[in-house]
């Protein structure tokens, strides 16, 4: 019961871009089309589950019971730096069709500050680990449906006379500022 | 180059929000007051700064190939500096500004005044450099922080200027109208700009 009150809080409520403004840079950065948005909140879903799991086991194991805690912002970005370098270089090797489909994303992930983000809340949220990996799961699923979202209204802005001072990330950004205002609607579901 | 217009250029001309388009997170997440928005821009600006002068000052002892990943452990360090200070002494805006803090190490604009002036500049230049984004990216989140504080609260820099029990227009200091406002901004000084 309680994962499917985390699902649903993570994905909707408090939507991750839409509400917490975590990974805007690449929710304005990449979504220029549909498809190339998928493939974008793929690697997030990714990456994101991976390095929660490695970062939560980073802090229970090592860093709390040796009082190391202020050593976390340090610790926490250099495992998500090294473990997006290594995603990389095994896809290439393990399966190199999902390498192609996601390839070029990999490296943009290391300063989306969602990933580290999730990371850091999972410990002040002091989730244990099954609940740490479907917050992940659900905050990777919330990003990639704003994204997708975000994606398909902006194929059809680009056919749309926009005012010239408008044009491009204005417009954009007021679209976004509609969105997140629709997700305002799940205030209170959980 | 001339230090004036090297100081300069953060705050219009090549300001890290309106016009560069980076840090957006922050931007977005922090700006509920003209307060917030300040402190989160001096906290940057503190690392963006000393980050900036210890990169120029060994530049020349990091091998190319590991450049980025020193780069973010002298980010982090400085970011985990201004983390325990805040804590310590203005524990009420900690408080506000919770999760930013510790993303400071992922703002684009750190990494990138690292990777594009500090590497290939001397101290005094990439110092002035550093003030000059980080005091621009205070500039423009100030700005927004009270744009949106005006509208949705009613009052600038906790200041009431409409009737003490009345509310402002709520929306823009909720999520939503961070974006909204934020839009309507650049356009502003995108025209502004092209005139």
């Amino acid at each position: 019961m309680e994962y499917i009150v985390i699902v649903i809080s993570a994905i909707f409520v408090s939507n991750i871009v839409l509400a917490q403004f975590l990974g805007v840079c690449p929710f304005l950065g990449v979504s220029k089309k549909v498809s190339t948005s998928v493939g974008m909140g793929g690697a997030v879903l990714f990456v994101m589950t991976l390095a929660t799991l490695v970062t939560y086991i980073i802090q229970t194991y090592i860093l709390t019971p040796f009082d190391l805690e202020y050593m976390q912002t340090i610790v926490f970005i250099l495992v998500i730096a090294s473990l997006v370098q290594m995603v990389e270089i095994m896809l290439k090797k393990i399966s190199p069709p999902l390498y192609q489909a996601l390839g070029i994303f990999l490296p943009l992930i290391t300063t989306n500050c969602a990933v580290l983000g999730v990371a850091i809340l999972v410990i002040t949220k002091e989730f244990n680990m099954m609940e740490s990996l479907v917050f992940a799961v659900a905050n990777a699923i919330g990003f990639t449906l704003a994204l997708v979202l975000f994606a398909g209204l902006r194929e059809h802005l680009d056919l749309m006379k926009v005012p010239k001072g408008m044009r491009g990330i204005p417009i954009a950004l007021v679209t976004a500022g509609i969105l997140a205002l629709a997700f305002m609607g799940f205030a209170n579901l959980v | 180059m001339n230090q004036w217009t090297n100081f300069t250029k953060g705050f219009i001309k090549e300001n890290p929000v309106f016009v560069l388009l980076l840090g957006m997170c922050p931007t977005l997440g922090v700006t509920t007051s003209a307060i917030n928005g300040i402190g989160m821009g001096l906290a940057t600006t503190f690392v963006l700064v000393m980050s900036n002068v210890i990169i120029s000052l060994i530049k020349n002892f990091i091998p190319s190939s590991v450049r980025i990943p020193s780069f973010i452990v002298i980010i982090a360090t400085f970011v985990t500096i201004v983390d325990l200070s805040m804590k310590a002494y203005i524990p009420d805006l900690h408080a506000q500004l919770g999760l930013f803090i510790p993303l400071i190490v992922v703002n684009c604009i750190v990494l990138g005044r690292a990777e594009a002036f500090a590497s290939k500049n001397n101290v005094v230049s990439s110092l002035i450099d550093g003030l000059s984004m980080g005091l621009g990216f205070a500039f423009a989140l100030g700005l927004l922080g009270a744009v949106r504080e005006i509208l949705g609260a009613g009052s600038v820099f906790d200041f009431k200027f409409i009737n003490p029990e009345a509310d402002g227009i709520l929306v823009f200091v909720l999520a939503p109208g961070a974006f909204i406002a934020l839009g309507y901004l650049i356009a502003l000084i995108n025209s502004l700009r092209k005139s």
